[in-house]
């Protein structure tokens, strides 16, 4: 199943996440339960279920289209570790 | 030799007009210092929770039913996860697979006639920050400034299906949907500040080809010109390949405006892995149908209907009538012209030509225009009264777009009137025959263009300011 730990691997790059191989094995063989689990569902007949959107019940949360103050800028920028000219200095991106 | 055929599908970026952001009550509004339209939603600090604004579903909706498109009756948020400094969070709200709106379409006028493009999906989204790169381009700075102002203000995101074949179709589609979005009154579309965006997919394939050949992505269009200049060289470059035997890669490119040119931003192989996954953030969004009526029911009246109309009423030609619906503003400030003017195709002629040559070349928006409707109705006036003459209503419309003064000051400071006192007339016109026998004796010997030279010299005497019916008429007395 090299492609279950490709997959993985992948995920843990994009996510920026540092994995030792070892760790790696660990999560490749967790996956692998997931994903017999899902095999598992799979046999069940879905065929007159809606698809579940969202496993919450509640819907349709919403504020009004109004106006607040928000953070004043000093406040914004005092835990940024570096500023200039009232803006996040972020390093070199490419 | 073989010919090629074009594909192209655009992906629109509109910001929504609303007072507050999507997920948090912080301004939206353009242009305020950095940072000063922020708090912890819209910064990504750790516990806020983002809250959805209900203007924003209401003009999802209005945009997307002017689109055409049918609303689903439940949607919901996801999270697309990548790691940028513009993106507080390293995750931007969308929705991926349960978008507010799907399968709608737009007409487009071609040369072979009108066209229907479909549009996939339109769905709702937050924006990101703004960076700027302490240098010349990303590549070359040394770091970045984050503003987050823009962070969290409402998108629509509005697909196309790959119907376009041509760049000029390309444009016609841009142009319809932004005139819809803002006749919607939805957002205002300014390309130069951001509030629309557009990225393309293009490729070629061998023309009557069913399979699509490889395509790139296209950003950084920051207008509807460098749109079509960045797709026709696209067009070029990925037809040049073809012909040399070359693959086109899978790629996104960015235009550059300076060079004129597409370069490689990143390849698509290294394939952005997004992780979407529903946001446990927000609840789901169910839209029944009262709701969907009661938004099409503030619906305006759109660019097509308007154009029919003032085919119909005005009995404008049908490329007259495209220009001025393809802006809101430009259509509004048409309708004052004719409620004040009764001759709606001089009006017509005034706005297509004058006045979107100063707007243009002056890089100014129609409703910032320095010429009001009642200033321009004015001058018309003054030019049939007779007291100014077309060629010198030209200069004054100039100077009333430099200055934003009104047509009969301008007329007055500037000794602008027409002669039209035949005394006065008559003396000029024994001068210019005293200076010009030559021409004086070829008209009588039947060379007919030696009056209108003769003509031409009054004109530039008076400076443009004799009434040239007037002068014909003395000349034809005299000679
Ligand atoms: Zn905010």
């Amino acid at each position: 199943m090299a492609s279950i730990w490709e997959a993985v691997k992948r995920s843990a790059i994009s996510a920026n996440l540092d994995v030792s191989e070892e760790e790696l094995d660990i999560y490749v063989q967790r996956i692998k339960d997931i994903i017999g689990t899902m095999d598992e569902l799979r046999g069940i007949s879905t065929e007159n279920t809606e698809p579940t959107v969202n496993v919450l019940s509640a819907q349709n949360i919403f504020r009004e289209d109004t106006v607040w103050e928000g953070l004043s800028r000093d406040s914004a920028l005092k835990n940024a570790p570096c500023v200039e000219d009232g803006q996040f200095r972020v390093p070199k991106i490419v | 030799m073989r010919e090629y055929e074009t594909v192209i599908g655009l992906e629109v970026h509109a910001e929504l007009k609303t007072e507050s952001k999507i997920f948090c009550a912080c301004t939206t509004e353009f242009g305020g210092e950095p940072n000063t339209h922020v708090c912890p939603v819209c910064l990504g600090m750790p516990g806020a929770l983002p809250v959805l604004n209900k203007k924003v579903v209401e003009y999802a909706i209005k945009a997307a039913l002017a689109l055409n498109c049918e609303i689903a009756s439940i949607c919901r948020f996801d999270r697309k996860n990548y790691f940028y400094p513009d993106l507080p969070k390293a995750y931007q709200i969308s929705q991926q697979d349960f978008p507010i709106a799907a399968g709608g379409y737009l007409m487009i006028n071609t040369p072979d006639g009108e066209k229907k493009i479909g549009i996939n999906r339109l769905h709702m989204e937050e924006d990101a920050g703004k960076l700027v790169h302490a240098g010349d381009d990303i590549a070359r700075a040394d770091y970045s400034l984050v503003d987050f102002n823009r962070s969290t203000v409402p998108l629509v995101e509005i697909v196309s299906e790959p119907h376009l074949r041509s760049p000029g179709e390309a444009r016609a589609y841009l142009d319809h949907l932004k005139a819809i979005l803002e006749y919607t009154e939805v957002s205002d579309c300014k390309m130069q500040e951001g509030s629309l965006r557009c990225d393309a997919n293009i490729s070629v394939m061998p023309k009557g080809s069913k399979e699509f050949g490889v395509k790139t992505e296209l950003k950084n269009m920051n207008s509807f010109r460098a749109l079509q200049r960045a797709l026709e060289y696209e067009v070029e470059r990925q037809i040049g390949l073809l012909k040399e035997g070359k693959e086109v890669l899978h790629e996104t490119r960015t235009w550059n405006e300076q060079k004129g040119i597409t370069e490689v931003l990143r390849s698509k192989e290294e394939a952005e892995g997004y992780r979407f996954f529903p946001d446990p953030d927000l609840m789901p969004l169910v839209i029944d149908e009262q709701w969907v009526e009661a938004v099409k029911t503030t619906i305006p009246e759109l660019p097509a209907d308007k154009k029919e109309r003032l085919m119909k009423d005005y009995d404008l030609p049908e490329y007259d009538a495209g220009v001025i619906t393809s802006s809101k503003s430009l259509a509004k400030f048409y309708d004052s012209c004719v409620g004040l003017y009764d001759d709606p195709k001089e009006i017509s002629n005034w706005l297509m030509g004058e006045l979107l040559r100063l707007l243009n070349t002056n890089n100014i928006e129609i409703e910032d225009s320095p010429i009001t409707a009642e200033n321009l109705v004015e001058l018309l006036k003054l030019q049939d009264e007779g007291v100014i003459s077309g060629s010198i209503a030209k200069k004054v419309f100039e100077e009333m777009f430099e200055t934003g003064t009104d047509p009969e000051t301008i007329v007055e400071k500037k000794g602008l009137k027409q002669i039209s006192d035949v005394g006065e007339l008559g003396q000029i016109v024994n001068g210019v025959m005293e200076k010009n026998p030559q021409s004086v004796e070829d008209y009588r010997g039947g060379k007919e263009r030696a009056l209108k030279f003769l003509v031409g010299q009054v004109m530039k005497e008076t400076r443009g300011k004799a009434n040239p019916q007037l002068v014909n008429e003395l000349f034809l007395k005299k000679l």
